[in-house]
C-alpha cells in the first residue's frame, strides 16, 4: 500500500486516541466484574452484632461465641492470670499494645473493660488460625496462661499480647463491643453505640 | 475414497499440516530416555482431570450448606461416583508428581536454555495455574482442612501493605471465608483456570515444536541434518514416541490405578484426615498443613519468623514463599554454563543439584510437621540452599569445569 499523500503523524495520533479511548471504556466495563467480589449486601448485613451472657461464666472458663462468622471468645480471668500480665510483659513484642488491634477503650494492660473480663476474635495473627486456650503454663510451649497457635507455633498471652520471635506480628484482635447491665456483652458495638451506658 | 475426503478438509482446514507439524512429521530427538515419559503423561493427567471433573460438577453442589453433603453424595450414593471422585483426587496428586519429575527433566538437561526460554516459561505459568486449580479445588470438599487451609492461604495477601486486608475481604467475599468465597472458587476451578491452563499447555506445546526437543545431551539436533532435511539424530514422533508413551502411559496406569483402588487416601496425603468432618470455623484442626504438594513452599512460608531491614516476619515469608516460584522464570538467564546437559556439567553443579533437591524433600517433609524450633532452624537452611541454588548459578555455571559435548547425540 502506498502511503503517498497519508499524512502518517495524523494516522497515528487518531490510532493512540482509539485505542486510549477504547481502554478507558474497557476499564469502565471491568468494574462490576471486579466489584461484584466484594462482601455483597447480605454479607454486610450478617455481621450484625451479637449478644453474650456471662453471668454464669466461671473464673478461667472460656466461652466462643461466633460474630461475623468469626470465633469471638470471652474469658473471666482469675486473679493469678491477671498477676501473670506483669511477668509476661518483658517476652512480649508489644506489652503496651501500641498497634491497632483494640479498640481505645481497651489500650489497657488486661486490653479490655472490665480487667478480669477478656473479650477477643479467636484469630491468629498470623495466618488465621483459631490458637488453643492454655488456661495453665504448660511447661513447653507457654511459660504463663496464654494462646497457642498449633498452626505455626505463634503464642499469646492471657490479654492475647503477642510473643517476641514467632511468626505471629501482631497481638490478637478485641473486637469492638460494650456492657449492657453486668453481665450482658454486646460484641460489635462500642460502649457508644446503642445503648444507654457507657464504659 | 478416504484421500479425496481429506483433500475436501484440507482444502478448507489444516488437518493433515497440523498432524504433520505435530505428531506424522515432528522429528524427535533418537535418544530419549525414561525422564521423556512425563510431559504426555502431564497431558494424560490433564485430560482425567478434565473428564473427572466434568462429571464430578454434575452431582457437586458448590454451596456453604451443601458443598460437603454432596461429596458424601457423590462416595455413598451416585453409581460409581467414587471412582470418580478418586480418579479426580487422585489425579491432582499424580499431576503433581508427573509435573515436578518433568521438570525435574529440564534442570537435568538444560532445557530450559536457549533456544526454549519461552518454552520454560510457559512451563512455570502452567506450574502457577496448576497450583492455584489445586487450591481451590481442594477448598471446595468443605472439610475442615478445606476451609482452614483457604483461611491461611487467603491470609497471605493480608501481608501486602495498605491494601492486604481489603484485599482478603474482595478474594473471600465476605469478612470470613464462606458461601461467596466457596461459590466464586467453583466458578474459577471448573472454568476460567481450565481454559487458561489448556490455553498454556497449548502454547507450551507450540513453542516447543516450533524450537524443537532438548535431549539427555543438550544437543541441538536441527543443526545437523540428513540430504532428506531431517535432522539426522531425529526421528518422527509418530510411530516411534506415540508407541513409547503408551509404553509409559502403561506403567503410569498400573501405578495410578492401584492407588485410587487400594490407597486412595495415601495415608492422609493426597486426602488428609481433617476433610472427612465439614468445615467448622470455630475448630481449628489441631496441625494445619496442606497437601504434600504444596509443602515445600509452606515451610519456606514458616521459616521466616524473623523480620529484616523493618519488613515484618509475615510479609518476608510470603514474599519467600512466592519469590520461591517466581525465581524459576528467571532460570534461563541465571545459568551461563557453557553446556546445557548434566551429562557434561563438572562436579558443582552436581553438588548444587543434589543439594537443592535434598533441601526440596526434606522442606516438603518439614512442611507436613507440626512446627518446632529444631525443625524450623533446619528449614531455614534449607530455603537458603533451595535460593543458592538459582542465585549462585550465574557464578558457579562458570567457573565449573564442563567437559567436551560431542557432535552427535550418543544414545
Amino acid at each position: 500500500m502506498s502511503k503517498e499523500g497519508v499524512d502518517v503523524g495524523k494516522r497515528r495520533f487518531l490510532t493512540t486516541a482509539t485505542a486510549a479511548v477504547g481502554g478507558v471504556g474497557a476499564a469502565f466495563v471491568a468494574t462490576p466484574f471486579v466489584k461484584s467480589w466484594l462482601p455483597s449486601a447480605r454479607a454486610k448485613a450478617a455481621g450484625a452484632p451479637v449478644e453474650v451472657n456471662i453471668a454464669a461464666l466461671e473464673e478461667g472458663a472460656l466461652v466462643s461465641v461466633t460474630w461475623r462468622g468469626k470465633p469471638v471468645w470471652v474469658v473471666r480471668r482469675t486473679p493469678e492470670m491477671l498477676k501473670t500480665l506483669d511477668e509476661v510483659a518483658p517476652e512480649l513484642a508489644d506489652p503496651e499494645s501500641k498497634t491497632d488491634q483494640q479498640p481505645e477503650y481497651c489500650r489497657n494492660k488486661h486490653r479490655s473493660i472490665e480487667p478480669a473480663v477478656l473479650v477477643m476474635v479467636g484469630i491468629c495473627t498470623h495466618l488465621g488460625c483459631s490458637p488453643k486456650y492454655r488456661p495453665e503454663a504448660d511447661g513447653g510451649q507457654l511459660s504463663y496462661s496464654g494462646f497457642f497457635c498449633p498452626c505455626h507455633g505463634s503464642k499469646f498471652d492471657i490479654a492475647g499480647r503477642v510473643y517476641s520471635g514467632v511468626p505471629a506480628p501482631l497481638n490478637m484482635v478485641v473486637p469492638p463491643h460494650r456492657y449492657e447491665g453486668d453481665s450482658l456483652i454486646m460484641v460489635g458495638e462500642d460502649p457508644n453505640q446503642g445503648g444507654e451506658e457507657a464504659a | 475414497m478416504a484421500s479425496k475426503f481429506m483433500n475436501w478438509v484440507d482444502a478448507r482446514f489444516p488437518a493433515t499440516q497440523l498432524w504433520n507439524e505435530h505428531i506424522g512429521q515432528y522429528y524427535a530427538p533418537k535418544n530419549f530416555n525414561v525422564w521423556y515419559y512425563f510431559g504426555s503423561l502431564a497431558m494424560l493427567v490433564l485430560a482425567n482431570q478434565l473428564l473427572t471433573g466434568i462429571w464430578l460438577a454434575m452431582f457437586y453442589k458448590p454451596s456453604a450448606a451443601e458443598a460437603f453433603g454432596s461429596v458424601a453424595y457423590i462416595m455413598r450414593d451416585v453409581e460409581w461416583g467414587w471412582l470418580i471422585r478418586y480418579m479426580h483426587s487422585t489425579g491432582a496428586s499424580f499431576f503433581f508428581i508427573v509435573v515436578y519429575l518433568h521438570m525435574f527433566r529440564a534442570l537435568l538437561y538444560g532445557s530450559y536454555r536457549k533456544p526454549r526460554e519461552l518454552l520454560w516459561i510457559f512451563g512455570c505459568l502452567i506450574f502457577l495455574a496448576l497450583m492455584a486449580e489445586a487450591f481451590m479445588g481442594y477448598v471446595l470438599p468443605w472439610g475442615n482442612m478445606s476451609y482452614w487451609g483457604a483461611q491461611v492461604i487467603i491470609s497471605l495477601f493480608s501481608a501486602i501493605p495498605v491494601i492486604g486486608e481489603q484485599l482478603t475481604t474482595w478474594i473471600r467475599g465476605d469478612f470470613v471465608i464462606g458461601d461467596a468465597t466457596l461459590n466464586r472458587f467453583f466458578a474459577l476451578h471448573v472454568v476460567a483456570l481450565p481454559f487458561v491452563l489448556v490455553g498454556l499447555v497449548i502454547a507450551h506445546i507450540m513453542a516447543l515444536h516450533h524450537v524443537g526437543s532438548n535431549n539427555p545431551d543438550g544437543i541441538e539436533i536441527k543443526a545437523n541434518k540428513n540430504a532428506d532435511g531431517h535432522p539426522a539424530d531425529g526421528i518422527p514422533f509418530h510411530p516411534y514416541y506415540t508407541v513409547k508413551d503408551l509404553f509409559g502411559v502403561g506403567v503410569f496406569l498400573i501405578l495410578f490405578c492401584g492407588v485410587i483402588f487400594f490407597a486412595p487416601e495415601f495415608g492422609g496425603f493426597f486426602l488428609e484426615p481433617p476433610n472427612f468432618t465439614e468445615a467448622n470455623p470455630s475448630v481449628t484442626p489441631e496441625h494445619i498443613a496442606p497437601v504434600w504438594y504444596f509443602t515445600p513452599f509452606y515451610a519456606m512460608l514458616r521459616a521466616i519468623n524473623f523480620e529484616v531491614l523493618g519488613v515484618p516476619a509475615k510479609l518476608l515469608g510470603v514474599i519467600t514463599m512466592f519469590g520461591a516460584v517466581l525465581i524459576m522464570f528467571v532460570l534461563p538467564w541465571l545459568d551461563r554454563s557453557k553446556v546445557k546437559s548434566i551429562r557434561y556439567k563438572g562436579w558443582i553443579f552436581k553438588a548444587m543439584l543434589a543439594a537443592f533437591v535434598v533441601a526440596f524433600v526434606i522442606l516438603g517433609y518439614i512442611g507436613t510437621q507440626a512446627p518446632s524450633p529444631l525443625l524450623t532452624t533446619i528449614a531455614q537452611v534449607c530455603t537458603a540452599v533451595y535460593f543458592a541454588f538459582f542465585l549462585l548459578m550465574p557464578f558457579y555455571s562458570v567457573i565449573d569445569r564442563t567437559k567436551p559435548v560431542p557432535e552427535r547425540v550418543t544414545g
